[in-house]
């Protein structure tokens, strides 16, 4: 029964917002004619609907443009995001990871011993040894790759504001 | 003063370094941006500092506008966003549609609200008192809907959601506002359906 009203509310609503479909619309118009339900609850709506639309704006204190524009007297416009989004950095940091990932495929793969499965899986997942990828020397070199990309990318942005900050001048 | 461009050509004058033309776009907008900001913070001091932050933010970032949208469109954009941080700094639970919860932490922050009720005779009034009485949530699609212009494409857009989505919140905000304006304020309602 609540669903039902849930339903006359939401299609009643639809209807007075305009958003119903053409054959929704006639079907409604019909519905407000002929049943007593629909026709008071649709006066209903719409009287809550002309109420929202006599509903006031709020006014701020009347000094309050002239405190916005005080406020940004000091400020100036920031860049617009696509000018210091650099994508060919973007495009760099996809290309190496994409890579890497890549790279550990192919090297799983190429570790595989295809001719000895008798149709089951060639690899016994129980029995990789991860501490051979997960060593020292592999995480040492993963981290000074990433330290040298993070070193150039801060250059990078580095040198953008040293860039922005002379035109300025 | 009105100086009688549209938004766009402001803001072009805006970005070329005609700063004081941005309070053109300050004075067109402050009410809508105000009223939305106070159904959030439901303190006018506080609405008055998140209006102000608010106007800040689009400035500087006045170049991202890109003009895909309405420029009010993409102002209360930043609004939405600036008002939930503020209510997640103040603590404040942001009001789930979902919860019955939100009416009586409405009332309890609007308790002033119904020591004024009698006085308030007038429609405008009392509709104003009921958005009031509601969740930010419900509060901010009316707002949006019935005074700031905004289509239900463009309410989604601002809210992050999905159009249907959107218009099923903007359903229940009424149905509740429906329920305040019962509950509170039953003789001014039985005077205007009668």
């Amino acid at each position: 029964m609540e669903a039902n009203y849930r339903d006359m509310d939401e299609r009643l609503w639809n209807y007075i917002d305009g958003t119903s479909e053409v054959a929704e619309r006639s079907a409604i118009e019909q519905l407000i004619q002929t049943n007593a339900e629909w026709k008071a609850k649709y006066h209903e709506l719409l009287d809550v609907n002309s109420l929202l639309q006599s509903s006031e704006l709020e006014e701020p204190s009347l000094r309050f443009t002239k405190n916005v524009m005080e406020e940004i007297a000091r400020l100036h416009i920031a860049p617009a995001a696509g000018s210091y989004i650099n994508n060919r950095v973007i495009w760099g940091i996809g290309i190496f990871f994409i890579t890497v990932i890549l790279g550990f495929l192919v090297y799983g793969f190429g570790q595989i011993d295809w001719s000895s499965s008798d149709g089951k899986m060639p690899v016994d997942f129980g029995k990789i040894d991860y501490s051979k990828f997960f060593n020292n020397t592999y995480m040492n070199i993963f981290i000074m790759i990433n330290v040298v990309l993070g070193l150039f990318l801060l250059d990078r942005y580095f040198a953008n504001k040293r860039k922005k900050f002379r035109e300025e001048i | 003063m009105s100086t009688g461009l549209n938004d766009s050509e402001i803001i072009s004058k805006v970005l070329t370094g005609d700063q004081q033309a941005y309070a053109e776009l300050v004075t067109r907008y402050q009410n809508y941006v105000f009223t939305l900001a106070f159904r959030f913070t439901k303190n006018r001091e506080d609405a008055e500092e998140v209006s102000q932050d608010i106007f800040v933010k689009a400035y500087r970032a006045l170049a991202d506008f890109k003009g895909n949208s309405k420029f009010s469109t993409w102002l209360y954009t930043i609004v939405n966003n600036t008002c939930i941080t503020f209510l997640r700094k103040k603590k404040l639970q942001t009001h789930s549609l979902d919860k019955e919860g939100v009416f009586e932490v409405a009332d309890s922050q609007d308790s002033g609200l119904r020591a004024n009720q009698v006085e308030q005779k007038s429609k405008v009034a009392m509709v104003n008192n009921a958005i009031k009485m509601l969740g930010a949530d419900d509060a901010e699609i009316i707002t949006l809907f019935y005074k700031s212009e905004q289509s239900l494409e463009e309410i989604a857009q601002i809210l992050g959601l999905e159009t249907n989505t959107a218009k099923v919140r903007l359903h229940r905000a009424r149905t509740r506002l429906k329920e305040k304006m019962q509950q509170h304020f039953s003789e001014e309602v039985k005077d205007i359906y009668n």
